[in-house]
């Protein structure tokens, strides 16, 4: 009598089914990162924090450098953007449960210049097929009054206009 | 160094210690994110606790016998973890047991609070050697009478309502003669 | 097993921790990095000497990110090192310095920084929703278990098999929560508690009451553990880790012997074994045991071979574990005292017994001379034990 005899003569597996009950998460945004939001939110501009020990810029600003420990204090805090650019980019054709959107969504990594980190965004005003890496973008945020100190105050990058 | 030692006694006393608290009614200027997980589950029963809660179904309880080390193990597995070989039979048990230990809970599972306490422990099942058994609750006694040591037996729920589940037993009430 | 002999000693050389509060303000990163920092800072290292990062933390579940090790990266210093998560729920605190010593031991590296990070205000409503996801699915869920069952029913089973009683462990708390008064990090000192307070407070699941209960907690800590024969030139006074041990029982929790913890006895015969440690009742000199309950505290006592079994409550009511006592323990404050942010609670164990036994612990320091020292950490379904032996050479 093994394990196999007693699987076939279950008839039905048992089981139990459930969800995490966590009702939600608070995230939050962090030392640095309220300084960042708080500045896209009332400023309207891109904020970050720069090493200068190991000359880099991290977008969105830092309390430390990852690198070196060093606190990365006011005076470190360096205005990045609007102009940017496409590190990489992908097209989504389809939203996290698999449903097909109604128009395909561009994203992509946006850098602000050598030596700088970047972070992820959405691009618009452009089609699919003219995106390219290395492509110069701006953000365009949403107007003051619905900006809620999030990254979705930035709507989008659009390319450039030459 | 010793330099150093100094400074950082000065660093761990109140002013040297950043930070301070935020609960969350103090939230609402703070940035952040909430989000809900939606993750949903099928947790299989395996081989052993199919059979049973297919047995519970039937208002029996059942252990599975190592041979090796004669333990009846309940909750059942198919493996013994002890001597790390496969157990070799199932083993009926009667249905009564001792209270090996118990709490009485003013909180529920979220820890809300609540008037009523609820009973509940470990009991300890006859025809199974020590610390072997499950959880579940108690009834038909208050929080003056239960006790370690006191004799109890299984409270079943109507065969029609039952349904495979730890549940099938509503709970353990004082033994009657 | 060949305990007596490791390739080499390590020592702990620098330690720091954070504020133990609810802390939505800060990310776990920023928490972990302003330990990290201070226990570099002490240890007069900077990021760049450091040779390996172990990161402790505890169900990805509270703070809500998966892979919370990876995720809490740069906040550990681990950024293009060799980098490891220890987790073993609550037992983590003192694993995850075991982990560190290993890296240390085995002629591996030099210097290691070891880090503990728990933020458990960010799961909503309560950090309860998240313990109830380490229970049974199929056998125990269905009862809708409260965490504080499983240790109210612990409790019970001890005080029942040696005749304890609450009022001598409820003392425990008393004692942690004054002993607390002073520490920079604390978040339930209190210089003013009563026995009374504890025995009258809110019952949650008798025998279990508020205040036999150490609060959830957001924080960090870290301590930075280097090669023995490189210790005396980074600080005044390292402390060597001499022994560990740890231990794990059964998961069928309801198939344990429920009143004393034997693994606890196995991790510490391990430790002590390694330490050379034949009497620890004679040899130990202060303890920082796991308390994140009261009763935890003397069951732990005992099965760390302080205390005869059962007699650690009423020696605490007697005032013999005190600061001041025969045998101090818990002079941090401890979780009780100063906050249970799980993993984090490295800096109130395996720290504070650097900062006691390097003679850096202000107004917390043991008066005594005290040269060895145990800490104990307890988790997963609390089954899991880690022993850490600490000594000035």
């Amino acid at each position: 009598m093994g394990f196999t005899d007693r699987f076939q003569k279950t008839t039905e597996p048992r089981h139990r089914l459930g969800a995490m009950e966590a009702d939600h998460y608070i995230y939050s945004a962090g030392i640095a990162g309220e300084k960042f939001f708080t500045a896209l939110r009332d400023r309207g501009i891109i904020l970050a924090s720069h090493c200068k020990a190991c000359a880099i810029t991290y977008v969105p600003s830092r309390l430390f450098c990852e690198r070196c420990f060093a606190e990365l204090t006011d005076s470190d805090d360096r205005e990045v953007g609007p102009e940017g650019e496409v590190a990489t980019f992908t097209l989504v054709r389809q939203d996290s449960a698999g449903n097909a959107l109604p128009e395909p969504e561009i994203l992509a990594v946006i850098r602000f210049g050598h030596e700088t980190t970047g972070f992820l965004h959405k691009l618009g005003e452009v089609s699919p097929e003219k995106v390219e890496t290395g492509m110069k973008v701006e953000a365009v945020l949403k107007p003051q009054e619905e900006r809620e100190a999030r990254i979705t105050d930035i709507a989008y990058f659009r390319p450039v206009k030459k | 160094m010793a330099e150093q030692t100094k400074e950082y006694r000065a660093t761990l006393k109140p002013e040297g210690v950043r930070g301070k608290s935020i609960r969350k009614d103090e939230l609402r200027e703070v940035p952040h994110v909430t989000s809900r997980p939606n993750a949903k589950y099928a947790w299989a029963a395996g081989v052993a606790m199919s059979r049973f809660l297919d047995e519970l179904k039937e208002g029996r309880i059942v252990g599975r016998k190592c041979r090796k080390c004669a333990r009846v193990l309940v909750p059942p597995r198919m493996f013994c973890e002890r001597c790390y070989r496969q157990t070799d039979e199932w083993v009926e048990l009667p249905g009564t047991a001792v209270i090996e230990t118990f709490a009485v809970s003013y909180l529920d599972t979220d820890a809300n609070r609540i008037k009523e306490p609820i009973l509940v422990g470990v009991v300890d099942l006859d025809g199974a050697p020590p610390h072997c058994g499950f959880m579940h609750y108690f009834d038909e006694m208050s929080p003056d009478e239960i006790h370690i040591g006191m004799p109890v037996e299984a409270v079943w729920k109507p065969k029609e309502e039952r349904d495979g589940a730890i549940t099938d037993i509503r709970y353990f009430r004082p033994r009657r003669k | 097993m060949n305990l007596k002999e490791t390739n080499r000693s390590a020592a702990v050389v620098g330690a720091g921790m954070t504020l133990f509060a609810s802390r939505l303000q800060e990310t776990g990163k920023e928490m972990t990095w302003e330990a990290a920092k201070m226990a570099l800072d002490q240890a007069g290292l900077t990021l760049a000497d450091i040779d390996a990062v172990i990161l402790g933390t505890a169900p990805d579940a509270f703070d809500g990110v998966h892979k919370k090790g990876e995720w809490l990266l740069d906040g550990a210093g681990g950024v293009g090192k060799p980098y490891m998560r220890v987790y073993t729920g609550g037992g983590t605190a003192v694993m995850a310095p075991i982990a560190g010593w290993w890296h240390v031991a085995s002629g591996m590296y030099d210097k290691v920084l070891v880090l503990c990070e728990e933020k458990m205000s960010s799961v909503q409503p309560h950090a309860q929703s998240a313990f109830g996801h380490i229970w049974d699915p199929i056998l125990d869920r269905p009862l809708k278990p409260n965490l504080v069952w499983i240790f109210s029913m612990e409790m019970q089973r001890y005080m029942h098999k040696y005749d304890v009683s609450y009022e001598d462990i409820a003392s425990v708390a008393v004692k942690n929560k004054r002993n607390a008064v002073g520490h920079p990090c604390a978040q339930l000192a209190d210089p003013d508690i009563t026995l009374e307070d504890v025995i009258n407070s809110e019952p949650m699941a008798l025998p279990v009451r508020r205040l036999d209960i150490s609060p959830p907690s957001d924080g960090a800590s870290a301590v930075v553990i280097v090669r023995g024969d490189m210790a005396h030139d980074l600080t005044e006074i390292p402390v060597f880790i001499d022994g560990v041990g740890w231990c794990i029982d059964t998961t069928m929790w309801t198939n344990r012997d429920l009143a004393f913890p034997e693994f606890v006895v196995k991790a510490a015969k391990m430790a002590y074994d390694m330490a050379g440690i034949d009497n620890p009742k004679k040899e130990i000199d202060v303890a920082e045991p796991y308390d994140p309950f009261d009763y935890k505290e003397v069951q732990h006592l005992e099965a760390l071979g302080l205390f005869e079994p059962g007699e650690a409550a009423r020696a605490t009511r007697e005032g013999k574990t005190q600061r001041d006592g025969e045998l101090p323990v818990c002079p941090s404050g401890g979780l009780l005292g100063v906050g249970n942010p799980i993993a984090a609670t490295l800096g109130i164990k395996v720290g504070e017994l650097f900062w006691q036994l390097s003679g850096q612990a202000g107004v917390r320091q043991v008066k005594k001379d005290i040269r060895t020292g145990v800490t104990q950490a307890w988790g997963d379904l609390m089954q899991f034990s880690s022993v850490l032996v600490m000594r000035r050479h």
